[in-house]
């Protein structure tokens, strides 16, 4: 019972957080409101990245040569052929040779 | 042509595939391990559906956090929701009938695929961008399930595949900075949050990096502005 309280609070300010700007800016969006929504996404998913990788070491082995490999593929693959799919596949895939492969 | 929607939707949707059922299983199996079965996996991926909040939930009920602690936390960990929202605002604007669904269904990897998307006809952008959130919901709570219940009995080494999550965003990075002509707010993006993660360590630069960013790129905006 106190779990799913607790799950029914999680759920709530997670969706009131997800609702909040778009209720408060329902009527109209104001002009830095607007200009954040444009600028906003890459410096956001720039932060994800950085995000995503912030658990490497670069001191201990492999010193983060697996994921720089693997992001490099990622970036390079996504430039050439602009298939999201195909760049993060052949991505994943090096990744997932290089770390089992080195263990 | 609905049809046709539905199967582009699918597709854009497949590179979330693989890193939902990955982490979601991983979720699954945390959950199981901490005395909590498959139908609280799949409640949890059905009405939090945020995937790093439901780690950390798994904590906090094998804890017995209280009420406030529980509020407070999620508070924290999803306040980065606001920033996606935010940026979704006039994306959504005429959505209609779908945007409570897509407001709600708005994670980390379903903004990465639809901030940047166009649907095949700008009529059904709506139901494009719903049927996107639908997918990626499904493999979120399918792998969830399938966790719970497997387990850790699986036949071959899935180790590395969590890079996936990973590859979505660098692919998802590179392609806006192939098509953005002012590439200052993907380096504005990258250096404040290498900043923060320096500054405040690896648990908690999230928020004061979307801070920064967001000061950041309004003072650029002001300065811009001043030179015209």
């Amino acid at each position: 019972m106190r779990s799913a309280v607790l799950i029914a609070v999680m759920s709530a300010v997670t969706i009131a957080l997800r609702a909040l700007p778009f209720i408060v800016f329902k009527r109209q969006t104001p002009p830095w409101v607007a200009n954040l929504g444009r600028v906003l996404p890459p410096a956001i998913i720039g932060m994800l990245v950085v995000y995503c990788l912030k658990d490497v070491s670069l001191s201990a082995r492999p010193f983060g040569l697996p994921e720089a490999a693997a992001v490099a593929c990622v970036a390079g693959v996504q430039a050439l052929k602009r298939n999201s799919l195909l760049s993060i596949l052949a991505g994943t895939a090096l990744y997932m040779t290089l770390i089992q492969l080195a263990l | 042509m609905k049809a046709q929607l539905i199967r582009q939707a699918f597709y854009k949707s497949v590179p979330v595939m693989a890193g939902y059922l990955v982490l979601g299983m991983g979720f699954g199996i945390l959950l199981r391990n901490a005395g909590y079965g498959v139908v609280w996996a799949a409640a949890m991926s059905l009405f939090i559906y945020a995937g790093s909040m439901q780690y950390v939930g798994v904590g906090l009920l094998a804890g017995g956090a209280s009420v406030l602690t529980t509020a407070v936390t999620t508070f924290m960990v999803n306040a980065r929701h606001l920033f996606y929202s935010i940026s979704m605002i006039d994306k959504y604007k005429g959505a209609g009938k779908y945007k409570p669904y897509l407001i709600f269904a708005l994670t980390d990897e379903t903004y990465s695929l639809l901030c940047g998307a166009k649907a095949p006809e700008e009529a059904d952008s709506g139901l494009f961008c719903f049927l996107v959130s639908l997918f990626n919901h499904g493999y979120w709570v399918a792998g969830s399930v399938m966790g719970s219940l497997l387990g850790t009995a699986l036949p071959f080494s899935t180790a590395g595949i969590e890079f996936s999550m990973t590859a979505l965003f660098v692919a998802s990075f590179t392609e806006q900075w192939i098509t953005a002509k002012d590439h200052l707010p993907a380096i504005t993006g990258l250096l404040c949050t290498l900043l923060c993660l320096l500054v405040f360590g690896r648990d908690s630069f999230l928020v004061p990096a979307m801070l920064l960013i967001t000061l950041v790129l309004a003072l650029l905006r002001g300065r811009k502005e001043g030179a015209k």
